[in-house]
C-alpha cells in the first residue's frame, strides 16, 4: 500500500509540449509512472513522447481513464487548467507550477471545496508526489527513492529530497512522498497527509518539513497529538530568517510576529514530535522516533 | 511590490473611496504651493517612504523631527518639508539606517472624532482574503493582536462576490457604528475589498481609518501592497514601483529571476530551492557562521542567471567565503558546474568556493569542476560543506 498514487494510477500531464512539461513526462514514463496522455489546447492530434495530446482534458479522460494530472502550465494559466482537470472528473491534480497568483488561488480553492469535494489537488509550486518504485507525478529525481516504510511530506522541494536522501542512505526507505507546496493557498495541508499516512498500513513513520510563515505546522502538531500513533519526525526550515522578509516562497514570511521558526518547533515538541536540529539530521530524526516509539 | 502612501491614496480615490485632499511634493516651495492649493488653514505634512511608523518615527541627525508633523502656516509646511526632505527617517521598520525621504504629502486636516484600524489580507487558515477591523486605531495593530485579540474583528469575503452589506452591518455593530455612518461604512469597506480583489493585493491597511465629526468614515493612512506573481495583469501598476526604495541587490537579483534577501553576514549561500537556502542559512548559524544572504537559484535557472547570481554574491563586501549547495531536482548538477566555470572566467573569485552538489546529472556536474583546474573546496553532504565554508571563512 502506499497513499494518493501506485502503478496502476492512470497520470496525464497538462501542457506536456512546453519544455519543462515534456521533460518530466520523459523522466516520469523513465520510472515507470503510467503515463497515458498530454494535454494542450491547440495542440491537440500530435503526439509527444508516444503519447497523444489532446486539447482537453475531458477527453483524456473519456479516451484514456485519465485519473491524475500533473499541471505545468504557465502561472496565468494554472488556476483554469486545475479547474478544468476537476471538472473533466480528475481525482488526483498535482499543480507543480511556481507564481500563481494567490487569489487565483482563493478562488480555485473555494470552488473545489464547493463543487469538488472529493478532488484532491496538490500545490501549486509543489515538487509533487512519488510512490517509491511505482510512480512518479512531479520533478523529483527518482533515483534518491527507495521504497519502504517512511511517509514524506513537506512544504519544500529540495529540502524533500535531502530528507529523502538521508532516509535512502539510513536504509530507511520511503512509501509515498508528497510536497505540499510553498505558496500561501495549497490544496493539500499537512493535516491531510498526516489523515492519510496514520491510515496507510504500509507507512510505519512520518517525517514532516515544515518552514516559517503561517500555522500549518503548529495545526499539524495539534492533528498528530490527537490522532496520529505512528512515530513522528520534523525539521522546521528558517531559524535564521528575518522577520518582514519573504524567503523565496510566497508563504515563507514571518509577519507580525507570527510564522516563526521558534513557535513552530515549541509546537512540535509539545506534542511529542522528533524534532531534527539541523538539516543534516533529518534522516537521524527520523531513527530516533522509531526507537522511542520501541518499534 | 510596495507603493507610497499618496499613491495608495490615488488609487483609493479612484475607487471612490472618501480620503483627504492632498498634494505631493518634492521641495520645500512645493509643500508651501500645496499647502496654499489645500486651502490655507490647517494641513499635515508627512514622510513618504516605503516602512511604517512614521509618525513615531525620528529624522536620524535631528531626533525631535518626527515623519509626520501638523502645519498651519505655509511657511511651517516649508520648514518641515524642509526638515524631512533628503534627510533619514528611522520608525520601528526601518532599522537603524533609516529610510531616505524623497517626498511628502501634504494633506488637508479633518475633524477627527474617533480612530479605527482596518486591514485586508489574505488569510491562510481559511484559504480567503479577510477583512480586519478594530477600535483601536492608530495603535500599532501587531501588539493589538497579540496582546487583546479579542479586539479585532475579522470577516472573510468571496473574492468573486466580495464583502456583503450584513457583514458590514456586523461589523458596525462590533465597532460601535450607528447611523448614517453605516452607510458610509459599507461604501467605504465594500469598496476597499473590491480593490483588493481587483488590484490583486497581498495588503490593504488604513491606520487609522477615521470617523469624522460629521459622521463620514474617511482614510487617513493607505498602505498597499500588490502580489507580485499578479503583476503581469497589472502592466499600469509597474509604474508606480519606486527602485530607489529597494534593496539594489535585490531589485538585480529578482531582475534576473533570482530570489534574493541580503543579511548581515560573510557567508555567501548559493542554493537551489526556498526551504533548502533556508535550511543552509541556519545550517551555517548551527556551525558558528553568519549566512551572509538567502539566495535562491530556483529550479529553471540557466547558466547566466546562475553567473549573475555569483556576481551578486562576490560584490558584497562582507562575503568572505561562498557555499554552493544544490539538490538537483529541475536544476541538474551540470549547469551549476558549468555556471561556475563560467562565473569564474568573468568575475574575480577573490573569496574561497565551498561546493556541495547532489541530485540529478550530479557525477557529471562533479566531473566538470574536478576537471576544470579551479580551486574549489568539495564537500560531501551538509555538516562537511557548512564545516568546510565556516573554516575558510574565519581563515579568510
Amino acid at each position: 500500500m502506499s497513499i494518493l498514487v501506485d502503478k496502476n494510477t492512470r497520470v496525464i500531464c497538462q501542457g506536456i509540449t512546453g519544455k519543462a512539461g515534456e521533460f518530466h513526462s520523459k523522466n516520469c514514463l523513465e520510472y515507470g509512472t503510467k503515463m497515458v496522455a498530454g494535454v494542450t489546447p491547440g495542440r491537440g492530434g500530435q503526439s509527444v513522447l508516444g503519447l497523444p495530446v489532446y486539447d482537453t482534458v475531458v477527453e483524456a479522460v473519456e479516451k484514456d481513464g485519465a485519473e491524475a494530472t500533473m499541471i505545468f502550465v504557465p502561472a496565468p494559466f494554472t488556476a483554469d487548467a486545475i479547474l478544468e482537470a476537476a471538472d473533466a472528473g480528475i481525482k488526483l491534480i498535482v499543480a507543480i507550477t511556481e507564481g500563481v497568483p494567490v487569489l487565483d488561488m482563493a478562488r480555485v480553492y473555494a470552488r473545489l471545496k464547493a463543487d469538488y469535494p472529493h478532488v484532491r489537488l496538490v500545490g501549486p509550486n509543489c515538487p509533487g508526489v512519488i510512490t517509491a518504485g511505482e510512480c512518479k507525478i512531479g520533478i523529483m529525481p527518482g533515483y534518491i527513492h527507495k521504497r519502504g516504510k517512511v511517509g514524506v511530506m513537506s512544504r519544500s522541494g529540495t529540502l524533500t529530497y535531502e530528507a529523502v536522501w538521508q532516509l535512502t542512505g539510513l536504509g530507511l526507505g520511503q512509501t509515498t512522498c508528497v510536497g505540499l507546496g510553498g505558496d500561501p493557498i495549497v490544496g493539500t495541508s499537512f493535516i491531510d497527509v498526516l489523515g492519510m499516512f496514520q491510515e496507510d498500513p504500509e507507512t510505519e513513520a512520518i517525517i514532516m518539513m515544515g518552514e516559517i510563515g503561517g500555522t500549518a505546522e503548529e495545526e499539524a502538531a495539534a492533528f498528530v497529538k490527537a490522532n496520529v500513533t505512528k512515530p513522528v519526525a520534523a525539521f522546521i526550515a528558517g531559524r535564521t530568517a528575518p522577520p518582514g522578509k519573504r524567503m523565496g516562497h510566497a508563504g515563507a514570511i514571518i509577519s507580525g510576529g507570527k510564522g516563526t521558526a521558534a513557535e513552530k518547533v515549541a509546537a512540535l515538541h509539545d506534542a511529542g514530535i522528533e524534532v531534527a536540529e539541523s538539516p543534516a539530521d533529518m534522516g537521524e530524526a527520523v531513527v530516533r522516533a522509531i526507537k522511542r516509539a520501541g518499534k | 511590490m510596495k507603493i507610497h502612501e499618496f499613491q495608495g491614496k490615488a488609487l483609493l480615490r479612484q475607487a471612490g473611496i472618501s480620503v483627504p485632499a492632498g498634494v505631493a511634493a518634492k521641495t520645500p516651495d512645493e509643500a508651501a504651493a500645496a499647502f496654499d492649493q489645500l486651502g490655507g488653514k490647517l494641513a499635515v505634512v508627512k514622510a513618504q517612504i516605503h516602512a511604517g511608523g512614521r509618525g513615531k518615527g525620528t529624522i536620524k541627525d535631528n531626533p525631535s523631527q518626527r515623519g509626520v508633523e501638523l502645519v498651519k502656516t505655509r511657511e511651517d509646511a516649508k520648514r518641515v518639508a524642509a526638515a524631512l526632505l533628503g534627510k533619514e527617517l528611522v520608525t520601528i521598520q526601518t532599522g537603524p539606517e533609516g529610510k531616505m525621504v524623497q517626498q511628502v504629502l501634504v494633506e488637508a486636516g479633518c475633524d477627527i472624532d474617533r480612530e479605527l484600524y482596518l486591514g485586508i489580507v489574505v488569510d491562510r487558515a481559511c484559504s480567503l482574503p479577510v477583512l480586519m477591523v478594530s477600535n483601536e486605531g492608530g495603535m500599532n495593530i501587531e501588539e493589538v493582536a497579540a496582546e487583546t485579540p479579542e479586539k479585532i474583528f475579522l470577516e472573510p469575503f468571496h473574492p468573486a462576490d466580495g464583502l456583503q452589506s450584513y457583514q458590514v452591518r456586523k461589523l458596525c455593530h462590533r465597532l460601535g457604528i450607528k447611523g448614517d455612518s453605516i452607510r458610509s461604512a459599507e461604501k467605504l469597506m465594500k469598496g476597499l475589498c473590491k480593490l483588493f480583489v481587483d488590484l490583486d493585493c497581498s495588503i490593504v491597511e488604513v491606520n487609522p481609518l477615521v470617523v469624522t465629526k460629521q459622521g463620514d468614515l474617511m482614510a487617513l493612512d493607505a498602505k498597499i501592497n500588490f502580489d507580485d506573481n499578479a503583476m503581469f495583469r497589472h502592466k499600469d501598476l509597474a509604474e508606480l514601483r519606486d527602485l530607489s526604495e529597494e534593496d539594489p541587490a535585490e531589485v538585480r537579483a529578482g531582475n534576473a529571476g533570482l530570489s534574493y534577501v541580503q543579511l548581515e553576514g560573510n557567508i555567501g549561500c548559493l542554493v537551489n530551492g526556498a526551504g533548502l537556502a533556508m535550511s543552509t542559512m541556519d545550517l551555517v548559524k548551527l556551525h558558528g557562521g553568519q549566512p551572509a544572504n538567502f539566495l535562491d537559484v530556483g529550479g529553471g535557472a540557466q547558466v547566466d542567471q546562475v553567473t549573475e547570481a555569483f556576481r551578486i554574491l562576490l560584490g558584497d563586501k562582507n562575503v568572505k567565503a561562498v557555499l554552493v549547495n544544490i539538490f538537483g531536482g529541475i536544476m541538474r548538477c551540470t549547469t551549476i558546474a558549468n555556471a561556475i566555470l563560467e562565473a569564474y572566467k568573468q568575475v574575480d573569485f577573490n573569496v574561497p568556493l565551498v561546493v556541495r552538489l547532489e541530485g540529478t546529472e550530479v557525477e557529471e556536474g562533479r566531473k566538470i569542476l574536478a576537471n576544470s583546474g579551479i580551486k574549489v573546496i568539495a564537500a560531501e553532504g551538509l555538516t562537511d560543506a557548512a564545516k568546510k565554508v565556516v573554516a575558510a571563512a574565519g581563515a579568510a
